[in-house]
């Protein structure tokens, strides 16, 4: 069986739901106090998935996802880089981006793990966004997003802004390390609020790294994987009825974690 | 050595740009440019070699650079600086997290290091040393911060802005007196009001004991030959004040001997559960932090509202944050301890427009915070509290009346999950045993809320005493919140769970004691933000984020080692005991040995008298308007009617993956009255969440405003399908003024309504809670004295469970073509109501309930929606069917014909009347064109009427003459309805 790591700890906070996603995907998920993985670290060769969850670790202090990146590059960093040589996924939603943003798991270009070169910096709005967004898919090498073109999901955020240096940019956009942008109808937000919630540059929500196993992004995922949890189930619902169909059970979040869980079989 | 390190933004700073427009709106227009630094001021022992990594370590290389121990300029220039910093003892998060990473990285080498965290703002443009100054005292709340300004000339010659350590710092050596109450009754009255004279003869803050209760205690004293310590009488006062006993709903009150808890509420709780029998759904009732009813067969759904009003109205973030995440602390401390699932949250203030001050004090000194800083800081609090945490925040409502200027009210609830059975036992039941000991968890005890504060304000200097108010500190109670209730818990490691709220530790280990009958404590084992407080300060304290807990001692190591290996710190301070008495020691020397009786029990009871208090108002003359889209217009933009969507998307209402209906409706983005949740996710069932108050009804009628409460949250959950007998409700009493005998006629007035009404519909009261002096008495600007006090409030909040949540129904037209109707009766009901209040009146004819009537009606429409035939279902709430069938175009983006002539009246002749009467128990709900037949059988023998359909285009409405009346855009109604509040 699949099995998926599910970070928890000092404040993180969408453990429980990231992990019941990947269940519901087939995995088995353990929910794991980031303190027990740097007390036995040798625990995450057990493991295919690494997941970083969203939350507010450290409250965002000192930066969000910063307090508990310097926490693991500290203590957990050559175990990191084995998970991530082994070919294994990694995959960070909203808080989890920002950590492993700063931790340089991503965008880690030409390998260089470790380098900052990405952040999600204050929302334009200053404030708090929880929203749903539209976005489109572009990578053709992320793992998690095979197959995805247009999708919907929540964000709820305070600073989601992906910011960069033009150059990183290029690169970005070279490599194929553009996974998600923020949409509006057929086309793309072109930094519309709130279409694009938060200010990003290129309207981008999610990033790879080369290798297209590390995956980053601010809209979660774990919050679309029923039915009844978009904005607008309920129209969708009256919809389908009229027409004498049955509801889905099922949200297109759940795509990504089964993506994530087939491909080690 | 101390230094700074200054981090500074490298890309366009999304804070400083709105920081400039809020600075702008303050009545700043010159300011031109800002740039913000955030300011690490390290007291280390590090070298200076390490410092650079220390700036790394607190900034990030992308957006952000960092100047260390010399200070950063911005680029553009400035004219004046202002840094805002926490006073010495005020919790700094920011500081506590930098000073860890810190520590991580360095280990050992950095033992001992301190980081304070300030904010510096550079302004440039033509401002004024004065205007700086203004800035800074409407960004910093001068209770809790401190504010530092400097000239460009200034900050120059000095290099820089001043490193500054603020440190508390404490010079008494602590132990506990004894108090003589050998005394007469005037000095006896004195210690009561104003606390315990020290050797200065300054004394310690107010103890709100009255002279009979001081008789009391002195005879109690003397009857064990022993004067009290201060501690006794301090740890005496918290146990027996209003906020901990609700003497006012205790005492006897007219012909009602056992109060109005007894009589009233509590006795409607048991009246139903008697009534329903086997059908109850309460699973525990008024007896522990929260209040419970059955989800399904393996969990519980436990809720609880609190107030926070007096702390939010002198600190309107830190009261707010404290409420809310306190409340969340009534789930941890609910039976074995609930797992947090939803927020919600309510507020009452005057208009944020409203700039004129009042003032504690007369010739303009100690002004009041505006409406607007009241609102935005509480909001804003929530917004922290509520997010920091993951718990979702779905619900929740805003309410506006100039009354609320003097004192607003803030409403905090958290709902909370707990299986039914927890380690084979019955997860609601708790109990101490003798021999247990007794843990303190989580933050540490500081001098904050003391006495609930006594909020002076403090010179802005280093050194100076820890002030009263405290900030909230989410991550630590996220922290200890999760390793109690995902493990501790279901390791079975503690016999008893209860929250540190009111009166501190002195209050929850005296609760917990009473499950054992008895209790020791060792105060210096406690810990203590700083050295240096005396005994009762460290008893009575109300430092945020800590639970109490009874560990077996065989447990204990093992649930130390957890707390610690979760950062949570835990510290035996105690056992409980079987003796019968509450026993302090300090140091090994007793300071407190008082009957556990005495301690509960021995508060004399009060007996009160009411007096009635009529309230007639002018009758209401005013022509009808000719303008019915400008009507409807300035309606939908009333305070009390308009969106209020900038709280719903700052609140977090999808964390956990529980939302199912949210808090904005249709792509037309309407609030909703009712929120649904699922929070179990491998669960199909839901839980509904509403609540609802009528303030203003109360100025003619108070019976009739606690019945449309009552009327109202339940109809709200039945609108999207909750059956009843499947509801609670919780009652909080914002009442004003409540030693006048008028005030609590109308306290017995809105009880008897609360008794009436919860029994007709059987909906359970499961847990309340009282504030019964929401009055400010100042000074206006003219040093003439006022007095404000709130118009008496009672909100009714309620919860219930939906069998399959996919069944609930949302309040937005779905499609053209839909058949609407209108259910239940539209009277002559405007009295107090929000049409004429907008043309100055109050009138005399408030709604009033038919519980009977409205019964049938709800259970009729209940059925419907599980038979899947509604499509949209919309309850009337204010403004009347015009705002409800408005809202309902609006969230649909669709327009609508109705025919005024066709909604069932009853003695109504004026369009305007039918149109914004707020009769109670009514909804406005479309179905689908071929379930026309059949919901109209299921409504069989109610009052309804089929009264137009959807439309693509306007929202047109015909009168009762068969005139159109209004022809409008929904695109104009849309932007009436969310312009009012869209610029905060």
């Amino acid at each position: 069986m699949v099995k998926a790591l599910v970070l928890t700890g000092y404040g993180i906070n969408c453990d429980e739901e990231t992990a019941f996603a990947f269940k519901k995907a087939g995995a088995e998920a353990s929910i794991v106090h980031v303190n027990d993985l740097i007390k036995k670290p040798g625990q995450l060769k057990d493991f295919q998935i690494f997941a970083f969850p969203g939350g507010f670790c450290y409250g965002d202090d000192t930066g969000s996802g910063n307090a508990l990146a310097n926490k693991m590059r500290n203590m957990l960093w050559q175990d990191l880089m084995e998970f991530i040589d082994q070919e294994k996924l990694v995959i960070g939603i909203c808080n989890g981006f920002q950590v492993i943003a700063n931790l340089g798991l991503l965008p880690a270009i030409d390998g260089k793990y470790g380098e900052r070169t990405v952040a999600l910096a204050p929302n334009n709005s200053a404030r708090y966004e929880c929203r749903w967004v539209s976005l489109k898919g572009f990578s053709k090498k992320c793992v998690f997003t095979k197959g995805i073109e247009d999708i919907r999901m929540p964000v709820a955020h305070g600073e989601g802004k992906f910011t960069t240096s033009k150059d990183v940019l290029e690169k970005l956009v070279e490599n194929d390390q553009l996974v998600f942008k923020y949409a509006k109808g057929k086309g793309l937000a072109g930094g519309e609020f709130p279409f694009n919630p938060n200010g990003s540059v290129l309207d981008i929500a999610g990033i790879c790294n080369e290798t297209g196993r590390i995956l980053g992004m601010m809209p979660h995922p774990e919050r679309h994987i029923f039915f009844t949890q978009q904005d607008d189930w309920t129209k969708q619902k009256e919809t389908l009825k009229r027409k004498g169909e049955k509801l889905p059970e099922e949200g297109a979040g759940m795509k990504i974690f089964r993506n994530a869980v087939s491909h080690f079989k | 050595m101390d230094f700074r390190v200054e981090v500074f933004s490298k890309v366009p700073d999304g804070r400083a740009i709105t920081l400039l427009k809020k600075i702008h709106a303050m009545g700043f227009p010159n300011v031109k440019n800002l740039e913000l630094t955030d300011v690490y001021t390290v007291s280390t022992g590090l070298k200076e070699a390490d410092l650079q990594k220390c700036g790394e370590l607190l900034s990030n290389p992308v957006t952000q650079g960092f100047s260390v121990g010399k200070p950063f300029v911005p680029e553009s220039g400035f004219d004046f600086v202002v840094e805002i910093g926490f006073l010495p003892g005020v919790t700094d998060n920011v500081g506590h997290t930098a000073r860890e990473t810190i520590s991580d990285f360095f280990g050992e080498k950095a033992s001992g290091t301190d980081v304070f965290s300030t904010q510096a703002i550079f302004l440039s443009g033509e401002v004024s040393k004065e205007d700086t100054m203004a800035i800074g005292d409407g960004l910093a709340n001068s209770l809790i911060q401190r504010i530092h300004i400097k000239s460009r000339q200034e900050f120059e010659s000095d290099k820089g802005m001043d490193v500054v350590t603020p440190r508390v710092k404490l010079n008494e050596v602590p132990s506990a007196e004894r108090v003589s109450l050998d005394l007469d009754d005037a000095a006896l009255t004195e210690i009561g009001k104003k606390g315990i004279a020290n050797k200065d003869g300054e004394r310690s803050g107010p103890l709100a004991l009255d002279l009979e209760s001081m008789h009391v205690i002195k005879s109690h004293f003397e009857s064990l030959n022993r004067p009290p310590t201060d501690i006794e009488l301090e740890s005496l006062a918290q146990t027996w004040s209003e906020h901990c006993k609700h003497t006012i709903f205790a005492a006897e009150l007219d012909e009602i001997k056992n109060g109005l808890f007894k009589g009233r509420i509590k006795k409607a709780t048991e009246t139903i559960r008697a009534n329903m029998g086997k059908d109850d759904i309460c699973a525990s009732v008024f007896v522990d932090n929260s209040g419970a009813i059955f989800f399904d067969e393996s969990f519980l759904v436990s809720d609880k509202v609190e107030t926070h009003n007096s702390p939010s109205a002198l600190d309107p973030f830190g009261g707010a944050i404290t409420g809310i995440v306190g409340v969340n602390r009534d789930a941890m401390g609910f039976g074995m301890a609930a797992k947090p699932v939803v927020n919600r949250y309510g507020f009452c203030f005057a208009d944020p427009k409203d700039a004129k001050l009042l003032y504690r004090a007369k010739g303009k000194q100690n002004s009041i915070l505006s409406p607007a800083r009241v609102m935005l800081g509480v909001i804003e609090g929530v917004n922290v509290g509520g997010n920091c945490s993951g718990i979702p925040t779905p619900q929740g409502f805003m309410y506006f009346d100039e009354r609320y200027k003097g004192k607003p009210l803030v409403f905090v609830g958290t709902m909370g999950l707990i299986p039914r059975i927890v380690n084979g036992k019955n997860g609601v039941e708790k109990k101490a045993m003798p021999g247990d000991a007794i843990i303190m968890a989580g933050n540490r005890v500081g001098l904050d809320g003391i006495h609930g504060a006594t909020f002076s304000s403090e010179a802005l200097s280093e050194g100076s005493p820890a002030t009263a108010v405290q900030i909230g500190d989410p991550i630590t109670q996220k922290k200890m919140s999760d390793a109690i209730i995902k493990e501790a818990r279901d390791r079975n490691l503690y016999t008893s769970i209860t929250d540190n709220g009111a009166g501190g530790i002195s209050c929850s280990v005296a609760e917990m004691a009473k499950e054992c009958n008895g209790c020791e404590v060792d105060l210096e084992k406690v810990p203590l933000k700083y050295p240096g407080m005396q005994p009762w300060q460290t008893w009575i304290s109300e430092s945020q984020e800590r639970m109490t807990l009874a560990v077996p001692q065989e447990k204990v190591d093992k649930f130390i080692g957890l707390m610690e290996s979760r950062g949570v710190e835990a510290t035996v301070i105690g056992k409980f005991t079987d003796s019968g008495k509450c026993v302090v020691r300090f140091n090994g020397k007793t300071i407190m040995d008082i009957d556990l009786e005495f301690l509960h029990e021995g508060l004399p009871k009060k007996v009160l008298k009411t007096e009635k208090l009529e309230q007639k108002h002018a009758v209401p003359k005013f022509e009808q308007s000719q303008d019915f889209n400008a009507e409807l217009e300035q309606m939908l933009s009333r305070l009390n009617i308009c969106s209020k969507e900038f709280i719903s998307v700052q609140y977090d209402h999808e964390v956990q993956g529980s939302s199912v209906l949210k808090p904005l409706q249709g792509k037309g983005r309407v609030n909703a009255e009712t929120s649904v949740v699922r929070p179990v996710l491998d669960s199909e069932k839901g839980v509904s969440i509403s609540q609802a108050l009528y303030p203003k009804y109360g100025d003619i009628s108070i019976y009739d405003m606690a019945a449309c409460a009552i009327d109202s949250a339940v109809k709200n959950l039945v609108a999207v399908g909750t059956p009843l007998g499947k509801i609670a409700i919780l009652d909080n009493f914002c009442w004003c003024s409540s030693d006048e005998p008028g005030r609590l006629w109308q306290l017995k007035q809105a009880a008897q309504a609360c008794l009436d009404y919860a029994v007709k519909y059987e909906t359970p009261f499961v847990s309340g809670k009282d504030s019964m002096f929401n009055d400010f008495k100042g000074f206006d600007e003219n040093s003439k004295p006022l007095k404000v006090s709130v118009p008496p409030t009672l909100l009714i909040s309620s919860f219930g469970v939906l069998g399959d949540a996919s069944k609930a129904v949302s309040m937005d037209a779905k499609f053209a073509g839909d058949p609407v109707y209108v259910l239940g009766v539209t009277r002559n009901e405007l009295g107090a109501s929000e049409y004429f209040a907008s043309k100055g009146f109050v009138g005399n004819s408030v709604p009033k309930v038919n519980a009977d009537k409205a019964l049938k009606l709800y259970k009729a429409l209940v059925g419907a929606i599980d038979s899947q035939l509604l499509a949209s279902v919309q309850p009337v709430g204010l403004g009347g069917l015009g705002v409800a069938i408005a809202k309902k175009c609006i969230a649909g983006s669709l327009g609508a014909n109705i025919d005024l002539g066709k909604v069932t009246a009853e003695a109504i002749e004026r369009n305007d009347f039918l149109l914004f009467s707020e009769s109670q128990s009514r909804f406005v709900v479309t179905v689908a064109p071929e379930n026309r037949e059949e919901f109209e059988k299921a409504l069989e023998g109610n009052e309804f009427a089929l009264v137009g359909e959807i439309t693509q285009g306007n929202l047109q409405i015909t009168g009762l003459n068969g005139e159109k009346i209004v022809d409008a855009k929904v695109a104009d109604l849309e932007e009436a309805y969310k312009k009012t509040l869209r610029d905060y």
